[in-house]
């Protein structure tokens, strides 16, 4: 294969799907049927690679695995990819994930099919390739490339205010990037290669530090997305098509956390210690604020957006605190909210293939008619608000728990999100799901279907089995964790004795 | 004394040119407006000859002629990409001008004289070179902003962009003039050893006036009040030509000049540099927003990429340059596919102007739409594309010198120009459509899939155009 390694193959796996595609012309049924099933045969065959790469994995190690490597620009610039205990998780998310988006947009999207599915297969790549990277502008490359097909996506097979929304991600997100180049370049000034695995041993200068953390700041925090620069997110969640928002919310989201782990906290380890009380703040004001805004919401979409905005505070919380359970329960919590809020988005989309609006006032009584289905919302919406037993308490309770070793003020106030997590979610849940079936146009609406119940069995069983049995994540993200943790105290021990010493 | 043919092999492109464009003229007074389609395919043979003899020969870095013409790698990188440019325009021109009726064989004749024009500017080793250099171009794209003469926007493009060229040539000239009486020579280099110790405000003077005149030709801001005006109302493929080969020799000259001559006046090159990068790439992000015709959109995105260009000059040093010659290579291939696009627009059988004939572009004519798509997020700057790398090695050369705030208001500005590059993209695929347009000649296709196509891949083999750029900056040092 030319040379290349498991890694590239994973990441541009996607493209053979596109080459395909793009040899299929015309609407006709039969046409549409195989566009529809070689993307799934597609991310199935990545998912499939993608397990294969875990089998290679080693958890046990801290260090950056699979890599492979080849110049490429020249002058400091090179073409590496490898995964450690920080980026595997996330690449088995989104492999993961995807069939399941395909899924969804089976009978949902009926224009424009092909782009539809090319658009989504060239996202898939762009998006493994940044949690492979390993090379600064190689992931700022595919950090940003992955804004193209996502303002199609919304732009094209979007609700009403779509060009609104398509337009107020792309520069909000491109904005906070554009600010973390500069700090890239700056870097490049300093190491003079933009390799991260060089990066991450170099020693910035204390005062360019807090630069450069508050440049990165800048595009992971609107990524993220942490308040007051959420505001993008519920109107993009809000217009894009069902499998656009499941993407968006349980993957792209985490490209913010994602990167606070992998750059900011390493790299930056003064910045982060100065700047975490500023992190913590705006934290707490997420998880609080906006667990408030979502208990007014009247569209189902926008309140779980905003819970998502909260969910995303515990994790900005939890990683800043730098202690084992902080920084592990942050791991977590971004991976099971990458199925719980796919998931929640997925209940969304059935409902609303049926009834074309998300309306929660338009909802109710739908128990009576749709068994499974009020089973399936129940099971996700208990596993937002962070029920024991389901996959959503294992990682706000150990992030809470760091919290409350670092300042435990902050743990009191967050914690108070979690109750009113359940206000939110639970008064959606009665609303949409119990009370009298009054509504005429609600008499007829059908439970899932096959294909639905197929997309759900493996979310829910996951969800639970991760509740009950952590494990498997943590122990995979364990090893980089510690060196993580180690490694930024004994930074800090050395900052203290020299500063003892003079 | 070396042997003639030692020195002939530094200017043989510009033999080739000169030669070449004398017999085209006769062979044009000869057989009149019939002999056109012979003139523009041998134009367009002369042309890649020269680049041929470009990229084909090796040969050492040498001024000849008196020290009045340089042949340096940085010289052939510039020529090289003049020359492309000027051949692709003359491509692009041919169904434009025969449908407009405007197929007259001065086109290519001129095309190839301000061509020949720019690579003399190019080369240009002192003063009197540049000058002549300047206006050789200069005169033959003033007649080609008015050649639709029965076209009175034209004939306004041409009138308005000759009174204006005209002054900022006086400019120039005063300059220059105070350049020659303060350092007592011509030569760049002589200059440099004047101005080496300290910058008598003589020497000053006449430095802001040849740089005023130089943004002129450039169109940054606060000069480029011409730019909008010529664009639009110049024939589409001529405006093609001033975007693309013009921008960059008129590029090529100031770095030359600035770098050789001005070494010890930095202080007060950068200055005026970094005012017109921060001017240009204000302006051209803010003012293009309310445009609505697509020629005069892409005159504002062009001052907004000269004042990106002029960023990595500023920086002044090696990889700055580099970063400018990076920048203008995939500019002009951006630049060239966007003006094949726009050249595409024809609904039954006229040329249509407005962004918003592109409308649903996407489902009457997908693949153009993805096209021209993908040369809006270029010139956006989106990675994986190659407008971002464009804008990468400029920043990071203004990063390396310390020019931290030149660099956050490229990018901010670079944030506001992405809006209305997105708005192009939101007009073609989210809107309804709008009138097909008419089948576009095979040549136009052609230069739209290709620049767009090597924009893609970019990313994926960038090691010539690195190399090349890397060898152009070093000789300048």
């Amino acid at each position: 294969m030319l040379g290349f390694g498991l890694l590239s193959g994973l990441t541009f796996l996607p493209f053979v799907g596109v080459a395909f595609l793009l040899t299929q012309r015309g609407e006709d049924p039969a046409t549409l049927r195989n566009i529809r099933w070689a993307t799934l045969l597609t991310t199935l065959a990545t998912f499939a690679l993608s397990l294969v790469a875990w089998t290679r994995f080693d958890a046990t190690s801290a260090a950056f695995q699979l890599v492979e490597e080849r110049s490429w620009f020249g002058s400091g610039l090179v073409y590496k990819l490898g995964v450690d205990g920080f980026s595997m998780p996330f690449v088995l998310l989104t492999t993961f994930l995807m069939p399941f988006a395909i899924l969804a947009s089976w009978e949902s999207v009926e224009k424009r099919v092909k782009e539809y599915m090319i658009a989504f297969l060239v996202l898939e790549t762009l998006m493994i390739g940044v949690f492979c990277a390993l090379d600064l502008v190689l992931f700022y490359l595919f950090f940003e490339g992955g804004l193209i097909p996502m303002f199609l996506i919304i732009g094209i097979w979007g609700g009403k205010r779509r060009v609104y929304a398509s337009f107020k991600f792309f520069l909000y997100t491109l904005v906070g990037s554009l600010l973390m180049l500069i700090a890239i370049l700056a870097m490049y000034g300093v190491a003079g290669t933009t390799d991260i695995a060089v990066l991450l041993k170099t020693d910035f200068p204390k005062e360019m530090q807090f630069w450069l953390w508050l440049a990165f700041f800048a595009s992971f925090a609107v990524k993220m997305p942490m308040w007051p620069v959420h505001t993008w997110l519920p109107d993009a969640h809000v217009e894009a098509p069902t499998a656009g928002s499941v993407i968006l919310a349980a993957i792209l989201l985490k490209m913010g956390g994602y990167g606070f782990i992998r750059f900011s906290l390493p790299m930056f380890p003064d910045a982060s210690t100065y700047f975490a009380p500023l992190v913590y703040a705006m934290s707490v004001i997420a998880i609080v604020y906006t667990s408030l805004v979502a208990l007014v919401q009247e569209d189902i979409k926008k309140l779980i957006a905003y819970s998502s905005v909260a969910h995303m505070g515990f994790v900005t919380m939890g990683l800043f605190t730098l202690n084992p359970q902080g920084v592990q329960g942050a791991m977590f919590l971004m991976i099971s909210h990458g199925f719980v809020s796919g998931a929640l988005f997925l209940c969304v989309g059935v409902i609303y293939d049926r009834m074309h609006t998300r309306e929660i006032a338009a909802y109710g009584g739908l128990v009576n008619r749709m068994p499974l289905y009020a089973f399936v919302f129940m099971v996700f919406t208990m596993a937002n608000v962070g029920l024991p037993g389901t996959a959503g308490f294992v990682g706000e309770f150990l992030s809470l728990v760091g919290a409350f070793q670092a300042n435990s003020w902050v743990a009191l106030i967050a914690t108070s999100g979690v109750i009113f997590s359940a206000a939110y979610a639970l008064y959606l849940y009665r609303r949409v799901v119990f009370g009298a079936l009054e509504k005429s146009s609600l008499k007829q609406i059908a439970d899932l279907t096959p294909r639905e119940i197929a997309i759900f069995t493996p979310l829910v069983l996951l969800t639970i089995y991760y509740g009950v049995q952590p494990d498997p994540i943590l122990n995979t993200t364990a090893a980089s964790v510690d060196h993580l943790i180690q490694s930024h105290t004994a930074l800090l021990d050395a900052v203290k004795l020299a500063a003892a010493g003079q | 004394m070396p042997f003639l043919s030692e020195i002939f092999q530094h200017f043989l492109p510009e033999t080739i040119l000169a030669v070449g464009v004398m017999t085209l003229l006769l062979i044009g007074a000869w057989r009149g407006d019939k002999g056109f389609a012979l003139v523009d395919e041998l134009a367009v043979a002369l042309l890649g000859l020269a680049i041929v003899s470009i990229v084909l020969s090796v040969k050492p870095d040498r001024s000849v002629f008196e020290g009045a013409f340089m042949d340096d790698a940085f010289a052939r990188f510039m020529k090289v990409l003049s020359l492309g440019a000027a051949l692709v325009s003359i491509i692009l021109s041919h169904d434009y001008l025969r449908r407009a009726g405007l197929e007259k064989f001065e086109y290519p004749i001129l095309i190839i004289l301000s061509t020949l024009g720019m690579m003399l500017l190019i080369s240009a080793d002192n003063l009197i070179a540049f000058y002549l250099g300047l206006e050789l171009m200069s005169l033959a794209l003033y007649v080609m902003a008015a050649f639709a003469r029965e076209d009175g926007r034209s004939s306004e493009a041409g009138l308005k962009y000759f009174v204006l060229g005209a002054l900022s040539s006086g400019m120039m000239l005063y300059g220059a003039s105070l350049l020659y009486g303060f350092a007592g020579t011509v030569a760049f280099s002589g200059i440099a050893n004047a101005v080496s110790a300290s910058a008598p405000i003589g020497v000053v003077f006449g430095l802001v006036f040849v740089m005023a005149g130089l943004a002129f030709k450039m169109s940054a801001a606060p000069f480029h009040m011409w730019t909008p005006d010529v664009y639009e109302g110049a024939p589409t493929p001529v405006t093609a030509f001033f975007a693309s080969a013009a921008k960059a020799a008129a590029v090529a000259v100031t770095v030359r000049i600035v770098i050789t001559a001005f070494p010890g006046a930095d202080q007060q090159w950068r200055q005026i540099i970094v005012f017109l990068a921060i001017a240009s790439t204000l302006l051209g992000s803010f003012a293009a927003i309310g445009q609505t015709n697509i020629k005069r959109l892409m005159a504002y995105s062009s001052i907004g990429h000269m004042g990106f260009a002029l960023i990595g000059l500023a920086a002044g040093n090696e990889i700055g340059i580099r970063g400018v010659a990076i920048y203008l290579a995939i500019y002009l291939v951006m630049t060239l596919g966007a003006f094949a696009a726009i050249l595409a627009m024809r609904v039954e059988g006229k040329s249509v102007e407005n962004i918003s004939d592109l409308a649903g572009l996407s489902r009457t004519n997908g693949l153009m739409a993805f096209f021209l798509a993908m040369l809006m997020f270029s010139l956006a700057g989106i990675p994986p594309l190659a407008g971002f790398f464009a804008k990468y090695y400029v920043l990071l050369a203004a990063v390396d010198a310390g020019l931290y705030p030149l660099a956050v208001v490229g990018v901010l500005a670079s944030a506001v120009a992405a809006f209305y590059y997105l708005r192009v993209v939101k007009i073609m695929y989210f809107d309804e459509p709008a009138p097909h347009f008419d089948p576009s000649p095979l040549a136009v296709r052609a230069v739209l899939a290709l620049s767009t196509i090597s924009l893609l891949v970019f990313w994926i083999y960038p090691t010539p155009v690195m190399d090349a750029a890397s060898v152009a900056a070093k000789s300048l040092f």
